[in-house]
């Protein structure tokens, strides 16, 4: 074997880190598995490990910088490779192709090679083609989703689209950029480009069809005298009434304030659920409350008792 | 066929929930005998590839999907041209 230091592209001085890096940037190149039918993939990725074996143990690598074993001293126990049971008729039991299959038809031939295969017909490639749609996805923020948003993608083959997310976008949905997709033959028109829309969650906000729910804590005070508070909606904060002896898990409705206007559907709500937050201990609001005799005493629990 | 005790025994860094979300994600697919997995010799091998690709090869899990889904399109396009190269064999002899 040759030097595991050359094999992996590192200096005799390399960091395991380094060693680890350089390992996993050749094994994603030439995992067998990922290139089943190259035999020199195979090659290349059995050196690199046998390289990254030695090289990845302080133990064994000292006793190589020092001479005491060899490359080759590493026997490698042989690899179970995924690719010898996918690629024989075992493969079948992952296939997508859906069903097992059953021998060979034309269909399959035309799959490979196009339309009209085995039908003695004009050749297929001599007739315009559209061509084919390109299906892609894009994660959209939150709020770029609610509000809309003009968002770039970078394809795989470098080009970028500008992907305009109209507001009220839902998750899911899928945006169709005419003419974005792959290029047509013999002068047939372009394919387009499909964009899955996934929205990212929020912090606080969710949605629920056309309304928003958000929790919205408030202090003891401003729960009991009620008065108006600061509350964030998707098009910016507003200043919202709490009504006097306002309960914890009181719904506020703020109306217009979900999700705005869009394809003809109205502008939803935004809900807000009271989160009544006691706060930090407080000798005032103890000593009150040691002397409080309620005018109506209550018994929350009284729902919960066992019925005779 | 091997059951989930045996296959955890063989792959000792392999924690008993990632392979039982595996399953249900649908990557690995072990037969079911009395209400119990048992996997084949390519379902051992797959688990084995869904761990290297996800611990030597940084595959996040979130993507290992689409990986799997390409991988078993290509092993599907090999057993299909191997099965038309016969084919054509056939016809050419």
């Amino acid at each position: 074997m040759d030097d595991p230091y050359k094999i992996l592209g590192v200096p005799k001085g390399a960091s395991q880190d380094d060693i680890r890096r350089a390992y996993r940037k050749l094994a994603k190149q030439h995992h067998p598995d990922l290139n089943p039918g190259s035999a020199k993939a195979e090659e290349v990725f059995k050196g690199v490990s046998a390289a990254n074996d030695l090289l990845s143990d302080p133990e064994k690598r000292a006793r190589f910088d020092r001479g005491e074993i060899d490359a080759s001293g590493q026997e490698q126990a042989p690899r179970s490779s995924y690719r010898d049971y996918a690629d024989g008729d075992d493969g079948q039991r992952y296939s997508r192709g859906g069903g097992e299959s059953a021998g060979w038809s034309t269909d399959d031939f035309a799959d490979i090679f196009g339309s009209g295969f085995g039908q003695g017909r004009g050749r297929a490639s001599d007739r315009p083609m559209r061509g084919q749609d390109d299906h892609y996805s894009l994660t959209a923020g939150f709020l770029d989703a609610i509000n809309g948003a003009s968002q770039r993608l970078t394809l795989p083959d470098g080009r970028t689209l500008d992907a305009k997310i109209p507001p009220g976008t839902a998750d899911g949905q899928v945006l169709r950029l005419r003419g974005q997709g792959s290029p047509g033959w013999n002068g047939g028109a372009s394919g387009d480009a499909l964009i899955e829309i996934h929205v990212a969650p929020h912090r606080f906000f969710k949605r629920d069809g056309d309304d928003i729910r958000m929790e919205l804590p408030v202090t003891l005070s401003e729960a009991v005298l009620g008065g108006p508070v600061e509350a964030p909606t998707p098009a910016g904060s507003v200043r919202v009434r709490i009504p006097p002896g306002s309960d914890n898990g009181s719904e506020l409705r703020l109306r217009g304030r979900g999700v705005p206007e869009h394809n003809g559907a109205a502008a939803g709500d935004l809900y807000a659920t009271l989160r009544v937050v006691v706060g930090p201990p407080d000798d005032a609001l103890k000593t009150f409350l040691e002397g409080w005799k309620p005018e109506h005493p209550v018994n929350p629990r009284q729902s919960m008792e066992p019925r005779p | 066929m091997i059951t989930v005790e045996v296959l955890l025994t063989q792959l000792p860094d392999l924690p008993r929930q990632d392979l039982e979300r595996w399953i249900s994600n649908d990557w690995v697919r072990p037969d079911r005998q009395a209400g119990d997995y048992a996997f084949r010799d390519i379902d051992v091998a797959r688990v084995r590839l869904i761990q290297e690709l996800r611990d030597e090869l940084e595959v996040d899990e979130r993507s290992m999907s689409v990986v799997l889904l390409l991988l078993d399109q290509l092993y599907d396009l090999r057993r299909r041209m191997r099965e038309l190269r016969k084919g054509v064999d056939t016809t050419a002899s």
